[in-house]
């Protein structure tokens, strides 16, 4: 079966990267533009993955993450934060919010493979 | 085009509308808005654009972003209050990043002098915290086993043989992370055994669902080092108890070490080279990836391309002919007017109608950012005069046809840099002059009576008309003995040439004088006036029209010839009996209407269709106002309809004509020629500024 990965990002650059990446894998993809839109898809989709940024306007990622992580429906999800450098801050808040692993931006995509790898069910 | 090419496209269009978003929310910043969804829309802006850039290599871009994003995201925590000189360098850091998102769009990114000392400014505000962005390349780099890049033999595959016990807590699991996609990822490094240890496991009665019982024990044959394993537990490290023990290291030698240093040169050497043919493949953006308008709130857009949106346009103007030929043959051919065919032809023209203003509406966009590129030219040109200056921008939300917002750009920056420059005075002369030392440049846009209507205002000194004058006669463009009223002077800052300053500036003297400004807002179906009042200041007033595409007009003939005039221009009609007409020389009249004497000008004559009429009498005279307000009469033999028609260019597909502002294809499918009012008007009767040739010989 094929995964579905739902990428939540406010930047088109970014959720095209992402697509490309994914889609040449063999993941199908679907998109979200900010964390609100994100859990709309969410519930619509139904993905296996979720990747998201951290910087958003109308809900950011750790809102996201937190919301995701009380739905008793979607709660066992892994969710991938983006975030610019190794920022070990933005990181470790991630993580408390309930965020399964991390890609470093600007990601390539033999790596973004791997984290999505690690963690797909 | 390859998908990569693509997306660079998709970044740099992004990158305009990040910047639109950066200049807005930092001009309400300055304007006292210290609301967090602001700040955070401001660095968001910039971070969105470090981010693509990234992606793309563009690393002065990303230096850049970087610094400018560490000093926002103080702003941001609360630990910068930015005061007025903080805000001004934000602004000038937004103008600089707009020029560096450019540079790398087209390819050769110089870091020069102005970005160099932004930087340090940045470093000053927030104590040296910009290297940073280099530190984090090198901490990236010096653990990316990059091997296979290099010339050297990879090393011999070295066995090792690690032991890890692995023991998840609950959490590991509650952040929907997966030991057995662990297990998969440490598989992938060469052959792994397990063994479950399940003696924690309780019995069902107190079983916790959502608890962890189980442990681990793994045992991984690998060429890989260390590192490579622990990496795989990157994501639960602290969500377990983890121990990864070497039990039998490699037999073959360890290979020799890299030289991290050599890594590095050679990477620094090659990268330039790379990044450089990376640009040189990706094609250019088009010409339409303009700026797009940012969105006041979150609405559903799709986005389209713009041929298709002209191709729809075009189609429904060639409905709007379509309709009106189809409604005059049948209301032509039938002896029996057909109630019932003839409301469904007037039905069916209301929806035509309708369906050409939604289809325009397409192609409104609001004048917003337009009007904010314009606060970056009033800042550098501030900053070049030495002049404190405000910019006030009313109705940014006004609709206009995409292509004249464009259009409007360059007439506008001129305006704009006069006002500054040429309008405002300096802070010590305003003060002298008991006004506040800040100047105040103000940029409306509104729409009245189906235009557009755009005002550049100062408070600064107005004209100086005896300068004026004098500058008009020197230059031999009036006669010395002229005698002008104010707004004839005022306009002769219109004439080709012209130039006010007594020292040609390096801010307006680009070469392009008002005279371009009126050709170019002429150009685009619009009229330029200007008022001013010394010591006050002035006011230059842009009416154009809503769209390129149609105009309501009057059908007029004038001896078999059809010719439509703009409805916009038209006042009224006027009775010209021989006793309100006088002579004026030979072949010129004036005609009294209410008391006021205004030049009646014989349409016919004057575009050559016929010789001077010798029957004033007959025909109809329709009173029209032209774009500075002067009025006039326009000689017809009859009024025929008025309608809205289609406007074809009659210079992208003839040539330009004086007096024919473009042509139409009326109803029966003959061509009609639109009136350019202002120049039929202008050249011989009244308006000094239009004036082809020198007043002087006029005269």
């Amino acid at each position: 079966m094929t995964v579905t990965i739902l990428t939540v990002d406010d930047s088109r650059t970014m959720r095209d990267m992402l697509r490309m990446a994914l889609v040449d894998a063999g993941f199908r993809v679907v998109q979200a533009e900010d964390g609100l839109h994100g859990l709309d898809v969410l519930r619509g989709e139904k993905p296996q993955v979720v990747i998201t940024d951290i910087n958003m306007p109308r809900m950011d990622g750790f809102g996201f993450i937190e919301a995701v992580r009380q739905d008793a429906q979607y709660r066992a999800i892994p969710i991938l934060v983006l975030t610019t450098e190794s920022d070990d801050e933005k990181k470790l808040r991630a993580r408390r919010a309930g965020a399964t692993g991390w890609i470093v931006k600007p990601f390539d995509p033999a790596k973004l493979i791997a984290a999505v790898r690690r963690v797909a069910a | 085009m390859d998908p990569m090419a693509e997306i660079r496209l998709t970044f740099f269009q992004e990158c305009e509308e990040q910047l639109t978003a950066l200049e807005n929310g930092l001009l309400s910043m300055q304007e006292g808005d210290s609301d967090s969804e602001t700040v955070n829309a401001v660095f968001r802006a910039v971070h969105s654009i470090k981010g693509g850039a990234g992606a793309f290599k563009l690393n002065a871009l990303v230096n850049f972003a970087h610094i400018f994003e560490t000093a926002l995201d103080r702003v941001r925590s609360g630990e910068l209050v930015p005061d007025v000189d903080a805000m001004k360098l934000f602004l000038r850091a937004a103008d600089a990043l707009a020029d560096l998102v450019s540079a790398s769009r087209d390819g050769g990114v110089e870091v020069t002098a102005p970005y160099v000392a932004i930087e340090e400014e940045f470093n000053a505000l927030i104590g040296g915290g910009g290297a940073a962005a280099e530190e984090d390349e090198f901490a990236n780099l010096a653990f990316q086993p990059i091997i296979t890049a290099f010339d050297e033999p990879p090393p011999p595959p070295a066995q090792n043989v690690f032991t890890i016990r692995l023991r998840p807590l609950r959490e590991l699991f509650a952040k929907a992370n997966e030991p057995l996609a662990l297990f998969r990822e440490l598989a992938r490094l060469g052959t792994l055994t397990s063994i479950c240890d399940i003696k924690n496991l309780p019995f069902l009665d107190t079983f916790e669902p959502e608890d962890s019982y189980l442990s681990w024990e793994l045992r991984l044959e690998t060429d890989s080092q260390r590192a490579a394993v622990k990496e795989v537990f990157d994501f639960v490290e602290g969500d377990c108890d983890l121990a990864i023990e070497l039990a039998q290291s490699a037999t073959a030698p360890p290979p020799p070490e890299m030289d991290i240093t050599a890594i590095l040169r050679k990477v620094r050497e090659e990268a330039p080279a790379i990044a450089a043919a990376a640009a040189a493949a990706a094609p250019p953006p088009e010409a339409d990836a303009a700026p797009k308008a940012v969105k006041a709130a979150v609405q559903p857009t799709i986005r389209v391309d713009l041929d298709r949106v002209d191709r729809l346009i075009n189609l429904v103007g060639e409905l709007v002919i379509n309709q009106a030929m189809l409604t005059q043959r049948v209301l032509h051919s039938s002896h029996v007017r057909d109630r019932e065919v003839t409301s469904s032809l007037e039905e069916l023209e209301r929806l035509t109608r309708e369906i050409q203003e939604s289809v325009m509406a397409i192609r409104a966009q609001p004048v917003r950012p337009l009007f904010q590129r314009m606060s970056r030219i009033v800042r550098e040109v501030a900053d070049a005069t030495s002049k404190d200056v405000r910019l006030r921008t009313e109705g940014e939300a006004t609709e206009v046809d995409k292509t004249v917002v464009e259009l409007l750009a360059d007439p506008l920056t001129h305006m704009i840099r006069n006002a500054v420059d040429h309008g405002l005075e300096g802070p010590e002369q305003r003060v002298a002059a008991g006004k506040a030392p800040e100047g105040t440049v103000k940029l409306a846009a509104a729409h009245r009576s189906g235009r557009v209507i755009i005002e550049v205002s100062d408070d600064g000194q107005g004209i100086n008309r005896p300068r004026v004058l004098q500058k008009a006669i020197a230059n031999g463009l009036v006669p010395p003995d002229a005698q002008l009223s104010d707004s004839e002077i005022d306009n002769l800052l219109f004439l080709p040439g012209f130039s006010t300053a007594s020292t040609v500036s390096n801010i307006s003297g680009r070469g392009v004088g008002m005279d371009v400004v009126k050709r170019s807002i002429q150009a685009l179906g619009g009229r330029i006036s200007i008022a001013s009042a010394p010591g006050k200041g002035s006011t230059f007033t842009l009416s154009l029209p809503l769209t390129l595409a149609v105009l309501d007009g009057i059908v007029v003939t004038v001896d078999e010839q059809v010719f439509v005039i703009p409805l916009t221009a038209i006042v009224e009609t006027v009775k010209h009996e021989p006793s309100r007409i006088h002579h004026l020389g030979d072949h010129s009249f004036v005609l009294r209407v209410r008391d006021v004497l205004v030049p009646l000008i014989d349409v016919g004559a004057e575009l050559g269709v016929r010789g001077p009429t010798s029957d004033l009498r007959s025909g109809v005279a329709i009173l029209i106002e032209t774009a500075n307000g002067t009025r006039s009469a326009l000689l017809v033999d009859n009024i025929q309809d008025q309608r809205q028609v289609v406007i074809k260019s009659l210079e992208t597909n003839y040539m330009r004509v004086d007096g024919i502002a473009a042509a139409t294809i009326l109803g029966d499918g003959r061509v009609a020629m639109i009136l350019d009012v202002d120049a039929l008007v202008g050249p011989r009767h009244h308006d000094w500024v239009a004036a082809e040739t020198p007043l002087a010989k006029a005269s």
